[in-house]
C-alpha cells in the first residue's frame, strides 16, 4: 500500500521513517496511517479542546479512556459519552445509525457501566425533499431497531431540520452508563504477560478502514463507500453486555477495551499505550468470517466485539462464562514489557512498531482566516417587525422544527430498565438514580443557525441553554460531553468557526463550572453540494437530589401567575421567527444571537435551582426555539389551560419571538408569588398575565385557541 | 409465592420483571437460563418477559419455543401453574401452541412505544382478580409485532369463551374498545388472552412497566401482580 493510499501526508510518511530509522513496510504504513486519521488522532482539534476545561466538583474520571465518568453521590457514577455516526448514516442509513448506537453502548461498557439509557442527536435535510425523507427515515428506523433490541432506552434527543444536512445528515449517538464508583474499569491496567483476548464476533470485511473513510469529504456518488460501512446484530451486543458485566462481577478481568474505529488495532494499540506495555497480536488466531489480509484484519470494524486483558490463570474461567452465552472467546496475543506494536503471522514477525508512533499522532495546524463575510453574517437582521403574531405563532409551531416529534420518538423503547423518569419530547430527559431519591437529567442541545451567523456567541448560547435548562427543572450541573460536527478544517473559514465554536463552549463550561468529560469530533461533513453550518451539540448531565424537586412544564391550573424571567427584550439574529417568517419565508439565517452574558447565566442558574426547591412553582419553561410566544403555547398545550397575557407596550416581535439569553416563563399559583418574587429578586422579572381559558389571549395582539394550537403542534395526530 | 423468569438470549425485560414483582412485596424471584432442563424450585408463577429472545431472528419467539426450558414451561402449566408471557413472552406462548393465535406485525410497519389504556374484561382470573371487571387500566406497549391474529371461526370461538383478558380501549376513558382503538391493528382490539383453563395469560402491554414509583406513565400495572400475590394469599390482605 501507498503511503498516501493509506491518508498519510507527505512530510507525515517522513516523519515516520525518522521515527522508525527505516522505511514501514507495507502493513506497518496501513496500521499508522488509519491511527493517524483525523477519526482516531483528533489531530486537527486536539489543541482547540485543551481550551475545554476538564476538572469538577463531580468529576469521578475525566477524557482520556473511552468515556468520562461523574459522582452522581450514594457510590454510582455515571458514564457518559457522545459520538457522531455522520458518514455512514449518510450512506447507509439504517446500518450506519444502528452502528453508531452500538458503538457508543459499547464505549459506555468498556468502562464497566452497564448502558442504562441513550439519546440521539438527528440532522436532517427538509422533509420535502424525497432523498432527505428517506435518509431520515432510515436512520431513526436504525436507531430504533438497535437501541430497542439491545435493551437501552432511548429517552430522549434533538431533531434539527436545514437543508445544509441535505445528503449529509448527522446522528449523534449518546449513551450513558451506571457504574459503582470503585468498580470504573481503566484502559491502564494491563500488565506483561496478561493475555489479549477477543470476545464477540466474529473479524469480517465490513467496515474496513472506516475511520480514514470518516476523515474525508462525501462524494455525490456514495455506492462506492459501502464497504467501509459495519452492519450490526444487537442480539450479540445483548449478550456482549451481559457477558461483560458479568465477568467484571465475578472479578475474571484486568482491563476491556471496546472495538470501534479501527476494530483490534485501535483497542490493543490503545490499550498497550495507556498502560505503558507492548503487545503482540498473532494474525491466524483472530477468527474470521472469510480469508483475510493482515491489514484488513487490523482495520476491519466488525461489530459487536470486546477486548479483554484476561491474567493467564483467569482464562479458563472467562472462557467458561463466555461460553454460557455462546461467545467466541479466543487468545489473541500477549501483553509484552517491551514498549513494542508487533503483529505475528506464524513464527514470521510482520510488523514491529514502537507503540508510541499508533498512541501519538502528530497534530496538524490548519490555517485559520476570519470569514470576511463574518460582520454581515452577523448583522441585524432586515424586517424585523411581525405584521401577524398570531399568524406566525401557528407557523412556528406547526412547522418541522416546532411540531410535536412523536412520530420519531415513539419508535424507540424509552422505558425498558423501568428508570425512566419523564416522557420523550420534553426539554429534558431524566433517569431514577437506583436506590435513591434522585433523579439523573440530561440536556441535548445545537443550535446551527446560531453557530452560522456568529460562532463564538452561537456556541456559547448553545451551551449556557443546556444549563438553564437543567437549573430550571432543578439540577446542579455535573457535566458535559459533546459533538463537534463541522464541514473540512482544511478551508481556513471553517478553521476559524470551529475554533470560534470551542472557545464559546468552553467560556461557559469554565464560567459554570461544568467540566467536559468526553467528546467526539466529526469533520468533513461536506459533500459536494456543499458543506454543513458549525454543529457542536451537547449534552450535559446533572442531577437533581430529590424528585419532589423536580419542575417541569405543563401543570398551569386556572387562576396561576405567568411570569417571565430574564430580559423582556431578546434578538430575533438566527432564531426560528427570522428564518421561518422573517424577511422571506425559510430565509438564511442572518444576525447574532443575544451576547453571552456570564454574569447573568450564574444569577439565572442559582435562582432556577432555588425555585424549584423553595418557591412553590407549579410549572417552568426555558425559552427556547420559537421565543417566548412558543413556549407559552407549549404551555398551554400540555397543561390544557388558556392564558391571557399583556405585554405592556414592550415590542411584540422581540419579546414574543427573540431568542437567547436566559429566559425562562413560571406558571405560579397565586399564594406563592410573595416566595416566588423574593427569590427572584435582583434578576429582570416581568409579571406576564394569568392562566385562564381555552385560549391565548394577547392583549392588542391577537387571540388563538387551544385547539388551532393543539391541531397545528399534533398536525392532526389524535391526542 | 415463588416466582421463576425465564432469561432466554436477547430477553431484556427480565429484570425490570423482577423489580416489578420485589417492589410490590412478592418474592422471591429466581432467574432461570433458557438452556435449564427444569425449575431449581417449583415456581407459583412463570414469567416469560418481554424482549428479543434471539434476536426475534426467523420470526418473533420462534426460537425461544423450542427452547429446552419450555418442557419444563409446558409441565408447569399442564399442572396448572401459572404461566404468564409479556411482549415477546406472549409471542413465545403462541409460538409453543400454549395460547392460541398470532402476533403479526403493527399495521404502520413500525415498532411502537407508547402509553396504551386497555379495559380490563374479566375479573375472574388469577392476575386481575384486584380490578374491576370494565375498569380502564394505563399499561404501556412497546412492540413491533403485536397485532393479535385469529382467523374468524377461531376468534369468534375465541371471543364466546369468554377468553380475551385485556383490550384496547379510548383513552378519553369512556370506556369505549374495539379494533379501532388499537394502536397496532389488533382484531377485536385484543390486548391479552388467557387459555380455556384460566392458567395461562398473554398480554402485548407491560404491566411491570406500570409498577414502580415515580417513573413515567403510571403505576396501574400494581394490581396485576397484587392480583397473582392474591391468588395465592401471599400478601395477607395487605395492598
Amino acid at each position: 500500500m501507498n503511503y498516501r493510499d493509506a491518508g498519510l501526508s507527505d512530510s507525515e510518511y517522513e516523519k515516520i521513517k525518522e521515527i522508525l530509522g527505516r522505511e514501514p513496510n507495507e502493513l506497518e504504513t496501513a496500521l499508522i496511517g488509519v491511527m493517524w486519521s483525523e477519526h482516531c488522532s483528533y489531530k486537527s482539534t486536539r489543541r482547540l479542546l485543551s481550551k475545554f476545561p476538564q476538572s469538577g466538583r463531580h468529576l469521578a474520571l475525566g477524557p482520556g479512556e473511552n468515556a468520562g465518568v461523574v459522582d452522581c453521590g450514594s457510590g454510582w457514577g455515571l458514564a457518559f459519552k457522545v459520538e457522531s455516526h455522520n458518514h455512514p448514516s449518510a450512506v447507509a442509513p439504517y446500518q450506519g445509525a444502528a452502528t453508531g448506537v452500538g458503538g457508543i453502548i459499547r464505549d459506555i461498557l468498556a468502562m464497566g457501566a452497564r448502558p442504562a439509557a441513550s439519546m440521539d442527536g438527528l440532522f436532517f435535510g427538509m422533509p420535502d425533499s424525497g432523498k432527505s425523507t428517506a435518509l431520515a427515515e432510515g436512520i431513526v428506523e436504525g436507531v430504533a431497531g438497535y437501541g430497542n433490541a439491545v435493551g437501552v432506552p432511548t429517552i430522549g434527543g434533538k431533531t434539527f431540520y436545514d437543508p445544509c444536512f441535505e445528503g449529509n445528515p448527522l446522528l449523534n449517538a449518546f449513551s450513558c452508563g451506571l457504574v459503582r464508583l470503585d468498580k470504573i474499569v481503566s484502559s491502564k491496567t494491563a500488565r506483561p504477560g496478561d493475555l489479549a483476548v477477543l470476545l464477540g464476533s466474529k473479524t469480517g470485511r465490513d467496515g474496513i478502514a472506516g475511520a480514514s473513510f470518516a476523515s474525508k469529504e462525501l462524494d455525490t456518488d456514495n455506492r462506492e463507500s459501502r464497504g467501509h460501512i459495519q452492519i450490526g446484530d444487537p442480539f450479540e451486543e445483548k449478550l456482549l453486555i451481559e457477558c461483560c458485566l458479568d465477568l467484571l462481577e465475578y472479578n475474571l478481568i484486568a482491563s476491556m477495551q471496546d472495538m470501534g474505529a479501527a476494530g483490534i488495532l485501535s483497542s490493543s494499540s490503545e490499550i498497550a499505550h495507556k498502560s505503558e506495555t507492548g503487545i503482540e497480536i498473532t494474525c491466524e488466531r483472530i477468527p474470521l468470517r472469510e480469508s483475510m489480509e493482515p491489514w484488513e484484519i487490523f482495520l476491519s470494524e466488525s461489530q459487536e466485539r470486546m477486548l479483554l486483558i484476561v491474567t493467564p490463570d483467569k482464562f479458563e474461567a472467562v472462557k467458561a462464562v463466555a461460553d454460557h452465552y455462546a461467545l467466541e472467546c479466543v487468545t489473541v496475543g500477549l501483553v509484552t514489557d517491551d514498549g513494542r506494536y508487533r503483529v505475528l503471522r506464524g513464527k514470521e514477525l510482520i510488523a514491529d512498531l514502537p507503540i508510541g508512533i499508533l498512541g501519538d499522532a502528530p497534530t496538524v495546524d490548519w490555517p485559520v482566516k476570519t470569514p470576511p463575510d463574518l460582520d454581515s453574517r452577523r448583522a441585524k437582521p432586515k424586517n424585523v417587525k411581525s405584521l401577524d403574531h398570531m399568524r406566525d405563532l401557528r407557523m412556528l409551531i406547526g412547522s418541522v422544527h416546532g411540531r410535536c416529534r412523536e412520530d420519531i420518538w415513539t419508535q424507540y423503547d424509552c422505558q425498558v430498565q423501568l428508570r425512566t423518569a419523564v416522557e420523550p419530547g420534553e426539554a429534558v430527559s431524566a433517569i431514577m438514580l437506583p436506590d435513591s431519591d434522585a433523579l439523573v437529567v440530561f440536556s441535548m442541545e445545537a443550535e446551527p443557525w446560531k453557530c452560522r451567523t456568529d460562532p463564538f456567541s452561537g456556541a456559547a448560547e448553545t451551551m449556557a441553554q443546556s444549563i438553564r435548562t437543567l437549573a430550571l427543572c432543578g439540577a446542579d450541573v455535573l457535566g458535559m460531553t459533546n459533538c463537534l460536527n463541522f464541514p473540512s478544517p482544511e478551508n481556513p473559514e471553517n478553521f476559524y468557526d470551529l475554533s470560534e465554536c470551542v472557545s464559546g463552549l468552553a467560556a461557559v463550561c469554565r464560567d459554570m463550572g461544568c467540566p467536559v468529560v468526553s467528546g467526539n469530533v466529526s469533520l468533513y461533513n461536506e459533500t459536494p453540494r456543499g458543506g454543513i453550518y458549525p454543529s457542536p451539540l451537547v449534552v450535559t448531565v446533572g442531577l437533581v437530589p430529590h424528585y419532589g424537586y423536580f419542575v417541569s412544564g405543563g401543570s398551569a391550573l386556572p387562576g396561576d401567575v405567568v411570569y417571565l424571567t430574564g430580559p423582556v427584550l431578546a434578538s430575533l439574529g438566527a432564531s426560528r421567527w427570522q428564518v421561518l417568517c422573517g424577511e422571506s419565508a425559510y430565509a438564511k439565517p442572518q444576525g447574532a444571537t443575544s451576547p453571552y452574558d456570564a454574569k447573568m447565566e450564574e444569577e439565572f442558574v442559582l435562582r432556577a435551582i432555588a425555585s424549584s426547591r423553595k418557591a412553590g412553582v407549579r410549572s417552568a419553561r426555558v425559552i427556547a426555539g420559537g421565543g417566548l410566544a412558543v413556549a407559552l403555547a407549549k404551555e398551554i398545550i400540555d397543561s390544557g389551560v388558556g392564558m391571557e397575557i399583556d405585554l405592556a407596550g414592550l415590542d411584540p416581535t422581540e419579546t414574543l419571538f427573540g431568542e437567547g439569553g436566559p429566559r425562562a416563563v413560571y406558571i405560579v399559583p397565586q399564594d406563592n408569588e410573595e416566595k416566588f418574587i423574593r427569590v427572584w429578586e435582583g434578576f429582570p422579572l416581568t409579571r406576564l398575565g394569568q392562566a385562564s381559558g381555552t385560549s391565548l389571549v394577547i392583549d392588542g395582539i391577537g387571540t388563538l385557541s387551544m385547539d388551532s394550537l393543539r391541531s397545528e403542534y399534533f398536525g392532526g395526530a389524535e391526542h | 409465592m415463588r416466582t421463576a423468569v425465564v432469561v432466554f438470549p436477547g430477553s431484556n425485560c427480565d429484570r425490570d420483571v423482577k423489580n416489578a414483582i420485589l417492589d410490590v412485596g412478592l418474592g422471591p424471584v429466581d432467574m432461570v437460563w433458557h438452556d435449564e432442563e427444569r425449575f431449581p424450585e417449583r415456581p407459583d408463577l412463570v414469567v416469560l418477559p418481554g424482549g428479543f429472545s434471539y434476536g426475534d431472528y426467523l420470526r418473533s419467539g420462534a426460537l425461544a419455543a423450542k427452547s429446552r426450558i419450555m418442557n419444563a414451561v409446558r409441565a408447569i402449566a399442564s399442572e396448572g401453574g401459572l404461566v404468564l408471557g409479556i411482549c415477546n413472552g406472549f409471542q413465545i406462548l403462541t409460538e409453543a401452541g400454549l395460547l392460541p393465535g398470532a402476533l403479526l406485525p403493527n399495521t404502520n410497519l413500525r415498532f411502537i412505544c407508547s402509553k396504551a389504556y386497555v379495559r380490563v374484561e374479566r375479573s375472574d382470573t388469577p392476575f386481575t382478580n384486584a380490578y374491576i371487571a370494565g375498569q380502564i387500566a394505563l399499561f404501556p406497549i412497546a412492540h413491533h409485532e403485536g397485532l393479535y391474529f385469529l382467523p374468524p371461526d377461531e376468534l369468534k370461538e375465541l371471543e364466546c369463551r369468554n377468553q380475551v383478558v385485556f383490550r384496547y380501549a379510548s383513552a378519553s376513558g369512556s370506556a369505549e374498545v374495539g379494533e379501532k382503538y388499537s394502536p397496532n391493528g389488533s382484531l377485536n382490539g385484543i390486548a391479552g388472552i388467557i387459555n380455556t383453563e384460566g392458567n395461562v395469560l398473554g398480554l402485548m402491554p407491560h404491566p411491570e412497566r406500570a409498577t414502580l414509583k415515580c417513573l413515567i406513565w403510571g403505576i396501574d400495572g400494581r394490581r396485576f401482580w397484587q392480583s397473582v400475590g392474591d391468588h395465592f394469599g401471599a400478601l395477607g390482605g395487605l395492598r
